[in-house]
C-alpha cells in the first residue's frame, strides 16, 4: 500500500501510522498514541470539513487538515 | 523525604493521569471539597492540595494537571514530571479511564519507571461496562506488579480500597530508577490492553457517532448549538420571573425597617442613611434582581458542560477562529467565560501557542459573564419584549441569543485585528481531544452550582456591594453639590454621545469591582436620597423617570456586553500575562469595542430615528 498523509483519507477510511513528520507538535500526537503502526479511523467532521475527529487507541482526537499533513500512513481499508 | 512527609501531614499522595479521566472528581470524592469538575480536556490547569477526610486515614492528595507523558512537552507535563521526580510523594497514583486503557497505559508505564509506590486506579468502569468494555484488574495488576484498583469516583464506589492500596504502595521498597522513561512505550502498551481488557461489540459506540456527527453536522450542528443555547435563555428568563417578584417583594422592606430601628439608636441620620438606604438597599438589589437569573443559567450550563458540549463547540469553530488567527480552544474558554471571565481567562493556559493564548486573553471579556446575564435579561425584559405578553419569554431568549451571536461576532473582529497588529502571526495547530458523551450527574449540578456558584455570587455581593452602596450613599447624599452629581455631570456630554447619560458612566466605573453592582448602582445615583425600591417594575419606572427609551436600552445592553472586564478579572489578566501593558489592553479593547457600538447605535438613531 502506498503511503498518503492523514489529510488524504477519506471519510469512513482506515489507515496505520507510518511516521510523523518532524513539525512542532510531533510529540503530542506522539504521546496521544499517534505512533508507528497505530490504528486511525476518520469519524466525523466540522461543518466546514475541517478539523477532522480521528480515532486513536480508544479515543478521539481533532486534527486540523493542516496538522494532518503531517502524519504519513498507509490506508488499510474503510469502516461501515 | 517520605518518613518527615509521613510524619507530618500523612502520606503525601500524587494524582496523575491524562486529562478527563475524573482525576478532580476522585480527588473531590476522596478529601470532599469542591473543585470545578467538566468533561473536557485540560479543566483543571493548576494542581490543588487536600486533606482526605479523617474517616480514611491522614493522607494529603495534590491533584496534578492531566497528562499525556511524563516527556516534558507542555507545562502540565513539566509540574507533573517534577513533582514525581523530586520524590515530594510517598505513592503516585495513575489515574486512568477503563474505556481507553491502551492510551493510559502509556503513562502508567513511565510512572513506573520513575517509582514503583504506584497504585493504578481504573475510574469510569461503569461507563465503560456500558459500552461493552470489562477491565479484568486482577490480570492488569499481575502484569504491571502494583496494586489496581477499580473505582467509579462520581459515585465513591471503590474509594476505600483504593485508600486501603495507596497505603500498601507507600510503604514498598523502591526498586524503580527514579529516571523519567521519555520514549513512549507503546508496544508494551498495546499487548497488556490486549491481555487485560475484554470488549463485546461495540454497538453503543456506533449510536455516540451518530449524535456527534449530528452535532458536528453542517446545518445541525449550528443549528442545535444555536438552539440549546436559546432554550438555556429561554428557561434562565421564564424561570427567574416570578422568585426574582417574590424575592423583591420580601425584601425591599428590609432596609427601611433597619432605618426605622437605627433611627432609635445613636446611630441616626446620615449614617443610618448610608447603611440602610445605601449599603443594605444596594445588597437587596443584587439579591433579588441577580440571584434568581445566576441560580438557574448556572446549572444548567454546568450540565451542558458534563455532557460534554463544549469541546464539540470547539471543534465546530475552530474553522473560524484558525481564520481570524486564533485558535478553537479559544471557543472553549471564551464559553468559561460565560461563567466568569476571571476563570476564562486562567483557562486560557490550554492553548499552547503563547500568540493565541494571547488573543484569548484579551477578547475574554467579550463573552458576557454570570455577572452581566441578569441585567441583560433584566433591560431585554423591561424594554424590548414587554408588551409581548405570552411570547415574551421567547422573544427575549431569541435577543439574548442574537446579543451572545453578537458578541462573539466581536471576539472573531477583534481576534482578527489582534492578529493582524500587534500579535501577529501564523495559526498554529489545533490538537484536542473529544470526549465521550457523559450522562450528567443531574442532582449533583444542581447542589454544586447552587451551594458553590450561587452562594459565592451572594458572598461576593455581600462584601462588594454593601460598601459599594455606602460610599455610593455618601457621594450622592454629602453637601448640597454631592460629588457624584458632579461626577455624573462631567461625564454627561460622553454619555449622551454614546446614547446614555453621565449616571450610567458613572456607574459602570463605580461597578468596576463586580458587574454585577452596574445596576443597582444606576439606579441609586438616579434615586439619589429618594425613597429605595429594588422591584422589576420600579426599576423600570425610574429608568423611564430618566429619559429611558429603548435606544438607551439598546445602547446600555451594548456597553454591558463590551466594557472593561471587572476588577478580579484584569487583575487575573495581570497574574496571567505579567505584563501591565498587556492588561491595559485587555483593559482597553472591549471598552473601545463598547464606546464605538454605542456612538454608532446613537448616530443611526439620531440620522433614521424618532
Amino acid at each position: 500500500m502506498a503511503v498518503t498523509t492523514l489529510a488524504e483519507l477519506p471519510p469512513y477510511g482506515v489507515c496505520r501510522v507510518e511516521r510523523i513528520l518532524d513539525c512542532g507538535i510531533r510529540d503530542r500526537l506522539e504521546s496521544l498514541g499517534m505512533t508507528r503502526g497505530a490504528e486511525l479511523v476518520w469519524l466525523f467532521a466540522a461543518p466546514g470539513g475541517d478539523p477532522a475527529a480521528y480515532s486513536v487507541r480508544g479515543t478521539a482526537v481533532a486534527l486540523r487538515r493542516s496538522d494532518a499533513e503531517k502524519v504519513l500512513v498507509t490506508r488499510s481499508g474503510a469502516w461501515e | 523525604m517520605g518518613m518527615t512527609g509521613r510524619e507530618r501531614g500523612g502520606l503525601r499522595v500524587a494524582l496523575i493521569g491524562n486529562p478527563n479521566v475524573g482525576k478532580s472528581t476522585l480527588f473531590n470524592a476522596l478529601t470532599g471539597l469542591r473543585r470545578h469538575t467538566g468533561n473536557w480536556t485540560g479543566k483543571t490547569v493548576d494542581g490543588a492540595e487536600g486533606r482526605v477526610r479523617a474517616a480514611h486515614g491522614r493522607m494529603t492528595l495534590v491533584d496534578l494537571p492531566g497528562c499525556y507523558s511524563l516527556a516534558p512537552t507542555s507545562p502540565e507535563e513539566e509540574v507533573t514530571r517534577g513533582f514525581l521526580m523530586s520524590g515530594a510523594a510517598d505513592c503516585a497514583v495513575v489515574v486512568c479511564d477503563a474505556s481507553c486503557l491502551e492510551r493510559n497505559l502509556n503513562l502508567v508505564l513511565q510512572t513506573l519507571h520513575v517509582t514503583a509506590r504506584t497504585v493504578v486506579c481504573v475510574n469510569l468502569v461503569d461507563e465503560a461496562a456500558k459500552r461493552g468494555i470489562a477491565v479484568d484488574t486482577k490480570k492488569l495488576a499481575s502484569i504491571l506488579g502494583v496494586d489496581v484498583v477499580a473505582t467509579n469516583a462520581a459515585r465513591k464506589q471503590g474509594l476505600a480500597e483504593l485508600v486501603r492500596a495507596i497505603r500498601r504502595a507507600a510503604l514498598r521498597e523502591e526498586t524503580a530508577k527514579g529516571e523519567a522513561e521519555a520514549a513512549p512505550l507503546w508496544d508494551e502498551a498495546e499487548r497488556i490492553a490486549a491481555a487485560a481488557v475484554q470488549r463485546d461489540g461495540d454497538a453503543r459506540s456506533a449510536r455516540r457517532l451518530k449524535l456527534d456527527r449530528v452535532l458536528t453536522g453542517r446545518f445541525t450542528g449550528t443549528l442545535i448549538m444555536l438552539a440549546l443555547l436559546a432554550l438555556v435563555f429561554f428557561l434562565t428568563m421564564e424561570g427567574a420571573n416570578y422568585p426574582s417578584r417574590l424575592l423583591s417583594k420580601l425584601l425591599s422592606p428590609v432596609p427601611g425597617l433597619v432605618r426605622r430601628l437605627l433611627e432609635k439608636t445613636p446611630l441616626k441620620g446620615a449614617a443610618a442613611g448610608a447603611l440602610c438606604d445605601g449599603g443594605l438597599a444596594t445588597l437587596v438589589t443584587v439579591i433579588s434582581v441577580m440571584l434568581p437569573p445566576m441560580a438557574i443559567f448556572f446549572p444548567l450550563f454546568t450540565l451542558l458542560e458534563d455532557l460534554g458540549l463544549l469541546p464539540r463547540i470547539a471543534f465546530d469553530l475552530d474553522r473560524s477562529f484558525s481564520r481570524c488567527g486564533g485558535c478553537g480552544k479559544q471557543a472553549l474558554t471564551a464559553c468559561m467565560g460565560f461563567g466568569c471571565n476571571a476563570a476564562g481567562v486562567v483557562g486560557c493556559r490550554i492553548i499552547e501557542s503563547p500568540r493565541e493564548r494571547l488573543i484569548a486573553i484579551l477578547t475574554n471579556s467579550l463573552t458576557p459573564c454570570n455577572g452581566r446575564f441578569p441585567t441583560l435579561t433584566a433591560l431585554i425584559a423591561m424594554f424590548f419584549t414587554a408588551g409581548l405578553g405570552a411570547l415574551g419569554g421567547a422573544a427575549g431568549a431569541l435577543i439574548l441569543t442574537a446579543a451572545i451571536l453578537l458578541s462573539l461576532g466581536a471576539t472573531f473582529l477583534a481576534s482578527k485585528l489582534l492578529s493582524v497588529t500587534l500579535l501577529k502571526g501564523k495559526p498554529s495547530s489545533f490538537v484536542l481531544e473529544l470526549p465521550p458523551f457523559r450522562t450528567p450527574r443531574v442532582g449533583q449540578i444542581i447542589v454544586r452550582s447552587l451551594l458553590d456558584r450561587t452562594l459565592f455570587v451572594l458572598g461576593r455581593a455581600a462584601v462588594a456591594a454593601f460598601p459599594a452602596g455606602v460610599i455610593i450613599w455618601l457621594l450622592a447624599n454629602c453637601g448640597s453639590e454631592p460629588p457624584i452629581s458632579a461626577c455624573a455631570a462631567f461625564l454627561d456630554p460622553a454619555g449622551r454621545a454614546m446614547g446614555l447619560d453621565g449616571a450610567a458612566l458613572a456607574a459602570f466605573i463605580l461597578g468596576l469591582p463586580a458587574n454585577e453592582l452596574v445596576m443597582p448602582l444606576l439606579l441609586m445615583i438616579y434615586r439619589g436620597a429618594g425613597t429605595f425600591a429594588a422591584g422589576g417594575e420600579l426599576m423600570h419606572e425610574t429608568l423611564v423617570l430618566h429619559g429611558w427609551t429603548v435606544k438607551t436600552a439598546l445602547c446600555m445592553t451594548l456597553l454591558m456586553l463590551f466594557h472593561s472586564p471587572c476588577l478580579t478579572t484584569l487583575l487575573t489578566v495581570r497574574r496571567e500575562t505579567k505584563s501591565p501593558a498587556w492588561t491595559l489592553a485587555a483593559f482597553l479593547l472591549p471598552s473601545a469595542i463598547g464606546a464605538a457600538a454605542c456612538l454608532a447605535v446613537n448616530g443611526a438613531f439620531a440620522i433614521f430615528g424618532r
